[in-house]
């Protein structure tokens, strides 16, 4: 298995001083379904900007490197990191901040005409990222008039777009309905890329990723099955996890699908 | 063409003036509205044609007048101003029902009226006619600056937001048991509009770090979709030309 991300020893602190990341060491393999668990203020944004080179030594100070599908992020190099920007997709907390164009189409269009795809071509990759998302109904309807849980749905379906090698998610079941929050599952379960998910929702990470990571204090503090991490009480008393009154764990892992 | 963003000043149905690209249509309000606007103001025969040929529009897009007339009162303030003119103009003066009018200060209320009636019936029309989706593509299609489009673009999408976020606060203050009534307690609302423009402020960068995260370089694309035709352009050129000739006419008699 060949890694998607190999992030090595990863320091990080911005320029007013706060140091967030203390050696951050991870490594995701092709097609893994990895979810990241932490604490508030343990680092995840932070890590998270890093990945696709928004953040870097030189927007602080730093050290360490991070690499996607064997391409180095390197912000001197405005190709790669126009690469790098391909391979890593993003989905951001707040749909409304990522959904910007008038209409959905021309919002899944913009990532990759940035890629400088025009005509056909563009509108073959816009079909096939809303078609993933269950949303080509809706192609020319304004963002605003969307529910919530189609918004994170079409934010998705903006990333999926530029075909990349790895989705990232910020809080994909944050505000959404037990319905919407099924839904986006069985579309995330279904899609062919890796995933790196960012969430406090532990039983959603349970659900869709077999390997959770535990980040705190800037360090990947355990790393392992999801259902191990979540049953480790000690464990999860110690970075203030904390799962829903009467999630049981064990219980929950063996009524997943399959694994 | 995307489908309508809805506005208020829309009518969201079919005709022929709704189906012609947006750049006509602009070219032609802004051609019509320079003819009116620089026909000498004692030419009144001309302005009561400018008037039929934008029920001709009227007519042809299907707008009920009506719709039309209640969306036009948006003039109203102007045409208080006009009204004071003719008390407070200066030189010859008549008299008509015991006021003592002043001739200038007529033709000059009635210049602002019938021009500026004129141009609002005509943008009203426009606007009617075409989403403002259209209106933005109408204009990247023209050549205006980019800049200037894409603000737009970007009000377009989130001023609904803002609305909502401002209504939201409202909201939260009211269930608070806040009810000025007093300029004084005013302060609580200026504080909202502050903390309306940082949320905005950030939101803005937000947006900008997913764009950029998106591979966005400086530059939106550029919306796809085929201009107008040399038809579309004969057929719209019809209202400024048919109003050229009103002028000329009015003037050369």
């Amino acid at each position: 298995m060949t890694a998607s991300l190999t992030i090595e020893d990863l320091h990080f602190a911005y320029p007013d001083g706060r140091e967030v990341l203390h050696g951050v060491d991870l490594t995701v393999g092709e097609g893994e379904r990895v979810a990241l668990l932490g604490p508030n203020g343990a680092g995840k944004t932070t890590l998270v900007l890093h990945i696709n080179g928004i953040l870097h030594a030189g927007s602080g100070s730093g050290a360490g490197t991070v690499d996607v599908a064997g391409l180095t992020v390197n912000p001197a190099d405005r190709a790669g990191i126009a690469e790098i920007r391909r391979r890593v997709g993003i989905v951001f907390q707040d749909p409304d901040d990522q959904l910007f164009m008038p209409t959905v189409a021309e919002d899944v269009g913009f990532g990759p005409a940035n890629l400088g795809l025009k005509g056909e071509e563009l509108k073959q990759r816009v079909d096939e990222a809303l078609a993933a998302v269950g949303m080509t109904e809706h192609r020319d309807q304004v963002p605003h008039h969307l529910s919530f849980g189609q918004r994170r749905r079409v934010a998705v379906a903006t990333v999926l777009a530029m075909r990349p090698e790895i989705l990232v998610l910020d809080e994909p079941s944050s505000n959404l309905d037990p319905a919407s929050r099924r839904e986006l599952a069985d579309i995330l379960r279904a899609l062919p890329v890796t995933v790196l998910m960012v969430t406090h929702d532990l039983p959603y990470a349970l659900e869709l990723c077999p390997r959770s990571v535990i980040l705190d204090g800037g360090r990947i503090a355990a790393d392992g099955k999801t259902a191990d991490l979540l049953g480790d009480a000690h464990l999860m008393r110690g970075h203030r996890l904390e799962l829903p009154f009467g999630f049981d764990p064990a219980f929950a892992a063996a009524r997943l699908p399959s694994t | 063409m995307g489908a309508g963003h809805a506005h208020p000043l829309h009518l969201d149905h079919d005709s022929r003036v709704h189906r012609l690209p947006a750049e006509v249509k602009i070219v032609a309000t802004l051609l019509f509205t320079i003819v009116v606007v620089i026909t000498p103001r004692e030419k009144f025969v001309a302005f009561a044609g400018y008037l039929l040929l934008l029920v001709g529009v009227l007519v042809v897009a299907k707008v009920p007048p009506g719709w039309l007339a209640k969306r036009a009162t948006i003039e109203l303030p102007f045409v208080l101003l006009a009204i004071a003119l003719p008390f407070a103009g200066h030189g010859e003066r008549v008299h008509w029902l015991g006021m003592s009018l002043s001739v200038d200060g007529l033709h000059g209320a009635w210049n602002i009226f019938a021009k500026g009636t004129l141009g609002v019936l005509a943008s009203l029309l426009l606007a009617a006619t075409t989403t403002a989706r259209d209106l933005l593509l109408g204009l990247d299609r023209l050549r205006c600056p980019q800049v200037f489009t894409q603000i737009a673009t970007f009000m377009l999408r989130y001023l609904d937001i803002l609305a909502d976020d401002a209504r939201r606060m409202r909201v939260a203050r009211l269930s608070r048991g806040y009810d000025p009534r007093f300029l004084w307690q005013v302060k609580a609302f200026a504080v909202g509009v502050g903390a309306l423009f940082i949320r905005s402020y950030e939101r803005g960068e937000r947006v900008y770090l997913a764009m950029v995260a998106r591979g966005y370089s400086g530059r939106l694309p550029r919306p796809e979709g085929t201009g107008a035709t040399t038809a579309d352009w004969v057929r719209s050129a019809t209202l400024p030309i048919a109003a050229g000739v009103i002028a000329l006419v009015a003037v050369l008699a």
